[in-house]
């Protein structure tokens, strides 16, 4: 496929492995923030063409895997309640809350419906004005204009049978909390490429000055990922610490100016608990004053739920790049992407969900030698 | 099944759609028999409409009978490539044909719910009755149960099917050995694309069209030219993957497949990558994947490329001694990873 096979060529990737390897003179220990990245990476086993000086952990951007568990009890209330059509996508319908999850509800005769698009949920709402319609709109910079858009075309369109439960994170204040953290082991970042071709760069250079972090902007293609490793490690190695971008075809130091306006428009920052980490201050987008007729936490009176995280799982330290999913000892034994005890084994993002499918809990796999 | 269109002067009574009546054992039930069924189905066994089909069996010595069952649930019932008649008569044949076995004999119960249109049943019965001939086999025995209206899905269907493994022919998915080399006979993931294009919700520009297809005839072609064949799966359900991760945990052997290798339409693992699947685990409905001899293999590879089912098929891999039970793949970009079995539903209610 064209745009994508170019990315994928073993040559080139082993050329710049080899330069990555090069480069390197000592230990650096690199995070990429994107779930779509580790999935990535552990899909083509990026991270074993690496020298082993050089270690990835993985980052806190996966969006189902930092949606707190109140957050998803909320939708069930809201799932479970006559004549609501809760729409979601796929993924999100997997991730337990404190009593099952979404899938398990629909089960039980709730009209709980995956979607590809908020603006279908919109539809549905149209299609169906005798309903109440919600639409789950969780994910980082990178979905937030989608989902501002159908909140914004509602109110246009007067559909007053719509609503959405927003649970939308911001990636630079994640970063910070880990930066700032005493036991933060991240010395250099590849940076989401997604997030930045809607938000531009601009955010993430006072991380950089201030924290001493090489932050390297990069694509989801194992090419895209190796050059990106390989400009951490020249950056480290030369003791730089500054903003580049690798992913220059999909990302403008602007970024999306439309998005911006619409996102603008939309919400306001707000504080936002993570999963496992907790409360980050102004990590989140919530939906302005003029858009409360939109909000479902509003309509349907859930914003006051709390629920208690378990305790057993360790995705609040993965998601930091604490600890990896082998290290774990639920891992692909209690915790598996059948019985998942925490959403990072959830999503096909999650980290522990993206070892798990690649054999990495197995102890025949050629991975697992290279893994621990 | 093209020459069978809405215009097709079957007289339905005075009902359009299915009432919980045609369910009745009743008078309703023998006109949509008569009506529907016979003349769509109705062979010399069917018509006798027997409580049981009698059928004179004349096997060879040594010969042995393959029998399997199959239910079909498909949403939407018609698809591009066929629709929820020709796919459980293909299900239920490729089952038998995999085993080595020479299709003969149908079985088919139907599910209808209410307020099924007839016109979509007499379409889905006249598909049944092409892809029969098109397999060689006879359907020889049903049934029809109605369910009220929001209690099914418009029509369900079970097939059962009768073969004969000719004397000689033993297929085993445990009898995949090191050293035998993985053929694939075409193009993975074009069904369960197929199926997810025309879902609500989803449009892509391009049509997508399922692969279900008969794949007695190329079984057996495959089987004449090279008995050595140890094994073969039809991927359907898990796709690629849950067919070699079966074959390996059967066998006790490793699998290594080569991702270059493995045929995938540019339509498909367009689709793949914009829905975030990936296209070994989306099903086939007729597809093969076989585990052969090596000094077999590229003979076998020009056979079954020879036939009108195979011709885009590929060698994509190697059973191995290594990590048995497990398959791994090195990936596009040189890196290797394990292909496990797919966790939960990718895509439900394909076949």
């Amino acid at each position: 496929m064209k745009y994508l096979d170019e990315y994928r060529e073993a040559d080139s990737v082993r050329r710049l492995a080899d330069r990555v390897a090069q480069t390197a003179t000592r230990s650096w220990t690199l995070m990429e923030v994107c779930g779509g990245q580790t999935h990535s990476i552990v899909r083509y086993g990026v991270d074993r063409l690496l020298p082993p000086r050089i270690e990835l952990v993985h980052g806190p951007g996966c969006p189902v895997c930092v949606t707190p568990l109140e957050t998803i009890d909320r939708a069930h209330a809201i799932a479970s309640q006559p004549g609501v059509l809760f729409c979601s996508f796929g993924d999100m319908l997997r991730v337990p809350g404190s009593r099952g999850d979404l899938l398990q509800l629909k089960s039980s005769g709730c009209d709980v419906r995956i979607v590809y698009s908020p603006l279908d949920a919109l539809q549905l709402a149209e299609a169906h004005p005798d309903r109440r319609v919600v639409f789950f709109a969780v994910g980082f910079e990178t979905t937030a204009p989608a989902n501002a858009m159908s909140v914004y075309v509602a109110r246009k369109r007067r559909i007053a049978n719509f609503s959405v439960l927003v649970s939308h994170v911001r990636v630079p204040p994640a970063l910070e909390a880990i930066f700032q953290s005493p036991d933060n082991r991240v010395q250099g970042l590849l940076g989401p490429g997604h997030v930045c071709t809607v938000m531009g760069t601009s955010e993430y250079e006072p991380l950089a000055r201030k924290y001493g972090v090489p932050i390297v902007i990069s694509g989801f293609e194992p090419l895209d990922l190796l050059e990106g490793i390989w400009k951490t490690v020249s950056q480290l190695e030369e003791g730089r610490a500054q903003v580049e971008n690798q992913y220059g075809r999909a990302v403008r130091p602007e970024g999306n100016p439309a998005s911006l306006r619409l996102l603008e428009e939309v919400f306001e920052t707000v504080d936002r608990k993570w999963r496992g980490i907790g409360t980050i201050p102004a990590s989140g987008f919530g939906l302005r004053e003029e858009y409360h007729a939109f909000d479902a936490e509003r309509i349907f009176g859930v914003a006051d739920l709390q629920t208690q995280e378990s305790t057993v799982c360790v995705s609040g330290e993965i998601l930091r790049g604490l600890k990896k999913p082998p290290q774990c000892p639920a891992f692909g034994k209690e915790c598996s992407p059948e019985t998942p005890l925490g959403a990072t084994m959830v999503s096909t993002e999650g980290a522990c969900a993206a070892y798990h499918a690649a054999g990495r809990h197995l102890p025949e796999s050629p991975e697992s030698r290279s893994a621990s | 099944m093209k020459d069978f269109n809405a215009s097709c002067p079957v007289p339905f009574g005075r009902y359009d759609r299915i009432v919980l009546g045609h369910g009745s054992g009743g008078r309703l039930t023998a006109n949509l028999i008569r009506d529907l069924f016979m003349p769509a189905l109705g062979g010399e066994i069917l018509s006798r409409l027997e409580d049981q089909a009698v059928c004179p069996v004349d096997l060879p010595a040594g010969a042995r009978l393959a029998f399997t069952t199959d239910a079909f649930v498909v949403r939407p019932i018609f698809f591009p490539g066929g629709d929820i008649g020709s796919l459980a008569i293909h299900g239920t044949v490729n089952d038998l044909a995999v085993g080595g076995a020479r299709p003969l004999l149908m079985s088919a119960a139907f599910i209808l719910e209410e307020g099924l249109p007839l016109e979509d049943l007499a379409r889905i019965a006249a598909s049944m009755r092409a892809a029969c001939e098109q397999s060689g086999v006879q359907l020889v025995t049903g049934d029809t149960k109605v369910v009220d209206r929001g209690k099914g899905d418009k029509v369900f269907v079970t097939t059962s099917g009768i073969g004969v493994v000719p004397p000689g022919v033993s297929l085993s998915i445990s009898s995949a050995r090191p050293g035998d080399r993985l053929l694939v006979s075409g193009p993975v993931g074009d069904h369960g694309i197929a199926i997810l294009s025309v879902r609500e919700g989803l449009e892509f520009e391009t049509l997508l069209v399922s692969d279900s297809a008969p794949l007695a005839d190329l079984t057996r072609v495959m089987l004449e030219a090279c008995p050595s064949i140890a094994c073969m799966r039809d991927p359907t359900r898990g796709g690629l993957s849950s067919a070699l991760n079966e074959m390996a945990a059967a066998s006790k052997v490793g699998v290594k497949l080569e991702e270059t290798a493995i045929p995938v339409r540019p339509s498909v693992a367009a689709a793949c990558e914009v829905l975030g699947l990936d296209p070994l685990y989306v099903a086939c409905e007729g597809r093969l994947v076989a585990a052969v001899r090596e000094a077999d293999s590229e003979r076998l590879l020009e056979v079954v490329r020879s036939h009108p089912l195979g011709r885009d098929a590929a060698l994509i891999g190697r059973v191995v001694e290594d990590h048995p039970g497990i398959v791994t793949l090195r990936s596009r970009a040189g890196g290797e990873r394990v292909v496990s079995l797919l966790s939960g539903e990718q895509l439900p209610r394909i076949c």
